[in-house]
């Protein structure tokens, strides 16, 4: 143990230059940075993001491939389905192509709530935000760092994570040649659109966090408004008609929203079109940030 | 230097800090006492902005403590042993306070150094035992090099050893000539350590003096004098103008006497002296008598045993 004896040991006052200026955003971003990547908890969450985004997409192509070979052992035999439309089912799977290699989003987004809820809530639990506030005080600079910090980090993961579907389901598609490459219109939005869209989602959810300050609590608020309405919104049934069709309610659901960039064939029937619903999504996520930082800056920590 | 200024905070309807005013000056170590529950800690919060004043104002260098252009490199603070993230290790947790004031990290191996956690800085803080997770509290509010320093409890649950590193690693830093500002609910702990006291109870101040103005104050100088003829002393002594009281056995306690006085009366008067003793309450005692009417949680007494209620505020 160190048995401190001189004044020495502890002067360092000569050492350390106190420099012009004052601590800023920059110092917080990369203080952020740091935090980010010194806990374990940020690898494993990051891992599952891949096994869920990239295995679930594997999965669901392999899926389709062998629906595609069915349809096709089919043909001929199959009372009621004339050559035309067996035709018109293929083609249709190889429309969607894209999408269906990014299918593992919709569990991946879970994952990406979890991250995001616990970037600011284990700040809460383990009370280290009265160490960090008490080193940096500047609470909108704080906040802001923390949710750009986090927003790269997903943005840079989820692009990966999309295009590795991508790629990986692609590949599994080609075999019954019903796959397409990044150069056919729509394509590369729609891959691009799957990491914008894992990053929107954690920033709703780093939101929720925020206002909530509770990890159990923002996860299952995070989960059950990105999840549990969509499902619900699966379920209930059309209002009563004269009022407003079905799918001008379904559309608004955050899900279905925010999946129209990267076309996700269950959102609906009439969907937003992809930067519109993008841009509706981004709103909600907009909404849980700022209702974050007021409660962040107004309560005590 | 702090300055709090008819500082007040409110949770609901309970008043944790009730318009207290303060300085803490440099180059001494400031004790600030008070019993469980007495706005201690939450007056430490509200200097350092963790939370914000219903009424008043608190300032350190002259300004808010978000209003510091390099808050860590002007103010230190240990809050609390466990305002730690567990998985991070004691080195990476130096680390990104240390970057949020553009601290060089040569800093965060300098006072790891410093506490004696250099071996562990690797480690998960997580796995630190408190001892360990109070110098590491320690090393952060170092980091800095800052020119005020706030302790809140430092003392808690370190051993003998650890408490006097502590003890010296304070007094080391305020003959730097920097503020020291160390909370704790223990008299005796502060009798060795603080040149100056602020005794805060129920969220109000009770006394600001310095240490040995709250010792002259407060502590009860009595002889202790065991004689076989203690019928006569005591006569005596009450005669002087002294208050007598019963000591256990054969003892008299004598007050507003001095020893010399007590045997020369004594010797005057042919009484035998098998024991005589200077007395002086423990300023625990004392401590403990200046906030038993401030005390928020308090034991219960049995009925008829109350203790007469002792006036506060009386200390200059």
């Amino acid at each position: 143990m160190a048995a401190v004896t001189t004044h020495e040991a502890l002067v360092g006052g000569a050492v350390v230059h106190h420099p012009p200026g004052q601590a800023g955003f920059l110092d917080t971003v990369r203080s952020e940075f740091t935090k980010i990547r010194s806990v374990r908890s940020t690898y494993w969450t990051l891992l599952s993001l891949v096994v869920a985004c990239v295995g679930i997409g594997a999965l669901f192509s392999w899926g389709q491939t062998e629906r595609v070979l069915r349809i096709r052992a089919q043909t001929g035999d199959f009372s009621g389905i004339k050559q035309s439309g067996v035709n018109q089912l293929i083609a249709q799977i190889h429309a969607q192509a894209a999408s269906i290699s990014l299918f593992g989003l919709l569990i991946g987004q879970l994952v990406i709530i979890v991250l995001g809820a616990l970037t600011i809530t284990s700040e809460y639990s383990t009370g280290m935000i009265r160490t960090s506030l008490a080193s940096m005080p500047r609470r909108g600079t704080f906040f802001t760092a923390k949710a750009v910090v986090f927003g790269a980090v997903a943005l840079v993961t989820g692009l990966v994570i999309s295009f590795a579907a991508f790629f990986a389901g692609q590949a599994i598609l080609s075999s019954q040649h019903v796959s397409t490459t990044l150069g056919h219109p729509g394509v590369l939005r729609t891959v691009i659109g799957g990491g914008l869209f894992l990053a929107v989602c954690g920033l709703l959810s780093f939101g929720i966090g925020a206002m909530l300050r509770h990890t159990a609590g923002a996860i299952a608020s995070g989960i059950g408004l990105m999840f549990v309405v969509w499902i619900l919104g699966q379920f209930l049934p059309a209002p009563p008609s004269g009022w407003f069709g079905q799918a001008d309610i379904d559309k608004w659901i955050p899900f279905n929203a925010g999946s129209a960039i990267w076309e996700n064939q269950a959102n609906g029937l009439h969907p937003f079109s992809p930067w519109i619903g993008f841009a509706v999504f981004c709103s909600y996520a907009a909404v849980a940030i700022i209702g974050g930082l007021i409660v962040f800056l107004r309560r005590d920590a | 230097m702090i300055e709090a200024r008819g500082l007040t905070k409110r949770f609901g309807d309970t008043v944790a800090v009730d318009n207290l005013s303060f300085d803490v000056e440099p180059g001494r170590i400031t004790g600030f006492l008070g019993p469980n529950g007495a706005g201690k800690t939450t007056t430490m919060r509200l200097i350092l902005g963790l939370d914000h004043p219903s009424g008043g104002s608190v300032t350190v260098n002259g300004k808010k403590l978000s209003q510091l252009a390099w808050p860590m490199r002007q103010v230190g603070a240990l809050l609390d042993a466990k305002a730690v993230h567990g998985g991070r290790s004691a080195y990476n947790h130096l680390l990104c306070l240390a970057q949020t004031n553009d601290l060089p990290r040569h800093r965060v191996d300098e006072v790891l150094e410093l506490v004696g956690l250099r071996d562990v800085a690797r480690k998960r803080a997580r796995g630190f035992s408190l001892g360990m997770g109070q110098r590491l509290g320690i090393a952060a509010a170092l980091l800095g090099d800052p020119s005020i320093l706030m302790f809140d409890e430092p003392v808690n649950g370190l051993d003998p050893e650890g408490i006097l590193w502590i003890r010296n690693l304070m007094k080391a830093l305020a003959a730097e000539g920097r503020t020291v500002f160390v909370s704790s609910h223990l008299m005796s702990e502060m009798e060795n350590t603080a040149d100056h006291l602020i005794v805060i109870g129920r969220g109000r101040l009770i006394s600001d003096c310095t240490t040995e103005e709250f010792i002259a104050a407060n502590s009860q100088q009595s002889v202790r004098v065991r004689t076989p003829q203690r019928a006569q002393l005591a006569a005596l002594a009450q005669a002087f103008g002294a208050t007598v009281r019963d000591g256990d056995g054969q003892a008299l306690v004598v007050l507003g006497m001095t020893p010399a006085q007590v045997g020369d009366l004594a010797f005057e008067n042919g009484i035998r002296v098998h024991e005589l003793a200077h007395e002086q309450a423990s300023l625990e005692e004392a401590f403990m008598e200046l906030t038993a009417s401030a005390v928020e949680f308090r034991a219960g007494v049995p009925l008829g045993a109350e203790p007469a209620p002792v006036g506060a505020g009386e200390v200059a």
